[in-house]
């Protein structure tokens, strides 16, 4: 069959943001099969807490400080968490740099918690099935905490280096950012779980 | 590493395994429908000259068959002694589900009954399929019930069932496939003879094979067992039926003689010998490595109207490089011109890493913490730009 033309694309931009862009919808994928992941963690914690005769079983709850400050921290780092993802936007380099750099260590201090957690939850993985589903929902979340930091190290030495003024990366910033709010909002269920729950 | 979790010597259950194993093994017999589904509901219009009756409806029943697929997997252990409530919930689940099968039928049906059929080879074998997968899923419906299942329960009656939901169900459809894609694939024609002997043997053989073993099952013949005494009451139709599996057998034959001669002799094709409305059928036949030269402009459900010599195209896209067009879910509107990523020998060395982390994570859990190291590795540098 003969071409007929009918649509130039020649004007289009490079890249989209949000909706407009690939990447952004693997991230909101990648975010429903994780969120998947942790509902069924959480509900694996309700199914075995209905069927305990007790609950902590043979344990008392987690101690307080670690988790607490730490949700602290979650929930403060959303802000500067924000703003770079606006500057992303805005393709203002110099505040994505500096941003990316503050993110980096706001997600480096929540794993030093996430130590301080481990040690507190007064029960070891091995001791009995609420042991279990206790370091499996706090490791799964550390993964995600882990593998956010490392995404967002990479993106920070792309930023700065000759490759970063480039609209597809301050896209991946902007995605960046979204995952980071999700790592942080899947966070909340999971501390009300270990924390309070196990004190009611 | 001590997870023996379906061992009973152990502490494990083996009817977590048998919950395991259905829950995988039912949907996926439905996963095997699904691209059948898609086949004949493509194929068909072609051979009646009209679209498809109630496209929606199909969809939605498509979409209702992948959800309901989930939660029947049950049935497969009505006679494990699991407890008499949720034995009925699954009777219930499994018989909803010829609802969502009998609407795909009806749009079939009707689409056949409002246009004007042309009985070439793959209509044939959309017919053969039409009829073979109802008679499968009206036992379906029988054994979904928990007495008459008791009772058949691992007999010959379940195997006709299950070859009859999934020879016509699958087969049926992709022999249809293969006959109505061969041209766009090969650039020539199968031949319209062969296909109908291979059609009317393959047919005959498969009922003549598999509905006496409806009655095998019934007079009690249990499967799994390689030979039977002669003295037993089965024997005159059991070796009917090893006869017309010969049948059967001739059919494919001559469906494969086909396949080999018409690849180099059969009779050229062209870009669309059945008049099809699909996109496939707007180039040429064998399609060059790139499909199109450049991307199509679709505006309805069907690509391609009779009689038009020209297709709408975008232009625009760069040739120096992998360009993409993204657009808008819904409406598919241009938004962007995407770079599409170049050769790159990265993803092949994160698919090594990955398989050595999760073997090694056989032998020790340390294998999840050391061996991400390398995963990390490679997945930076693929994402590199």
């Amino acid at each position: 069959m003969r071409d007929r033309v009918v649509l130039d694309a020649s004007g289009l931009p490079l890249h989209g943001s949000g909706a407009e862009s690939p990447t952004w919808w693997a991230t909101l994928a990648f975010m429903l099969i994780e969120g998947t992941g942790f509902a069924l963690a959480i509900a694996v914690y309700l199914y075995l807490m209905s069927l305990a005769p007790e609950w902590p079983l043979q344990a008392p709850p987690p101690d307080l400080w670690a988790g607490t400050s730490l949700t602290l921290l979650l929930i403060a780092s959303v802000v500067p968490n924000i703003l770079v993802g606006r500057w992303a936007q805005q393709r203002n380099l110099r505040r994505v740099r500096i941003g990316l750099v503050v993110m980096t260590l706001l997600g480096i201090a929540p794993l030093i918690l996430r130590a301080f957690e481990f040690t507190t939850l007064n029960i070891r993985w091995d001791d009995n099935a609420y042991g279990s589903i206790l370091w499996m929902l706090l490791g799964l979340h550390t993964t995600h905490i882990l593998t956010d930091v490392v995404d967002t190290v990479v993106l920070a030495c792309l930023m700065f280096s000759r490759l970063g003024d480039n609209t597809r990366r301050f896209g991946d910033v902007e995605d960046n950012c979204l995952y980071w709010n999700f790592v942080v909002v899947a966070w909340l269920p999971l501390y009300g779980c270990i924390y309070w729950l196990a004190r009611l | 590493m001590g997870t023996h979790f379906y061992n009973p010597a152990e502490g494990g259950d083996a009817l977590l395994w048998q919950h395991l194993f259905w829950f995988f093994g039912h949907p996926e017999v439905y996963i095997i429908f699904l691209p059948a589904v898609g086949m004949v509901s493509t194929i068909l219009p072609a051979f009646v000259g009209r679209p498809l009756f109630g496209y929606m409806l199909l969809v939605m029943a498509l979409i209702t068959t992948g959800v309901l697929s989930f939660g029947l997997w049950v049935h497969h252990m009505f006679t494990v002694g699991l407890p008499r409530l949720g034995e009925s919930f699954f009777t219930a689940s499994s018989m909803s589900i010829a609802l969502p099968a009998g609407v795909q039928i009806v749009c079939w049906l009707a689409t056949l009954w409002a246009g004007k059929p042309v009985y070439k080879t793959p209509l044939l074998f959309v017919l053969g399929f039409i009829v073979t997968f109802v008679m499968g899923g009206l036992t379906g419906v029988m054994v979904a019930s928990v007495p008459f299942d008791t009772q058949v329960h691992d007999t010959y009656f379940v195997v006709a069932h299950f070859h009859y939901v999934l020879i016509g169900g699958a087969v049926f459809p992709l022999l249809a496939a293969i006959h109505y894609w061969f041209p766009k694939i090969t650039g020539r024609m199968m031949s319209e003879r062969l296909g109908r002997w291979s059609f009317w043997l393959i047919f005959s053989g498969f009922h003549l094979t598999f509905f006496p073993m409806h009655l095998l099952g019934l007079l009690g013949m249990p499967r799994r067992i390689y030979t039977y005494q002669p003295e037993l009451p089965w024997a005159g139709l059991n070796l009917f039926v090893s006869l017309s599996a010969l049948i059967l057998f001739a059919g494919f034959l001559i469906f494969f003689v086909n396949i080999l001669r018409s690849w180099n002799d059969g009779l050229p094709g062209g870009d669309n010998p059945w008049g099809a409305t699909t996109l496939e059928w707007a180039t040429a036949s064998p399609p060059p490595s790139y499909n199109f030269r450049r991307i199509p402009v679709v505006s309805g459900r069907e690509a391609l109207s009779a009689g038009e010599e020209d297709l709408p195209v975008v232009a625009g896209l760069r040739t120096d490089r992998r360009e993409l067009l993204v657009t808008s879910v819904v409406e598919a509107l241009p938004q962007a011109r995407e770079s599409s990523t170049s050769d790159s020998v990265w993803p092949f060395w994160a698919a090594v890493a990955t398989s050595v982390l999760f073997i090694w994570s056989i032998f020790t859990p340390w294998a999840v913490v050391w061996g991400s190291i390398p995963v990390a590795v490679t997945l930076v540098g693929w994402f590199w730009p």
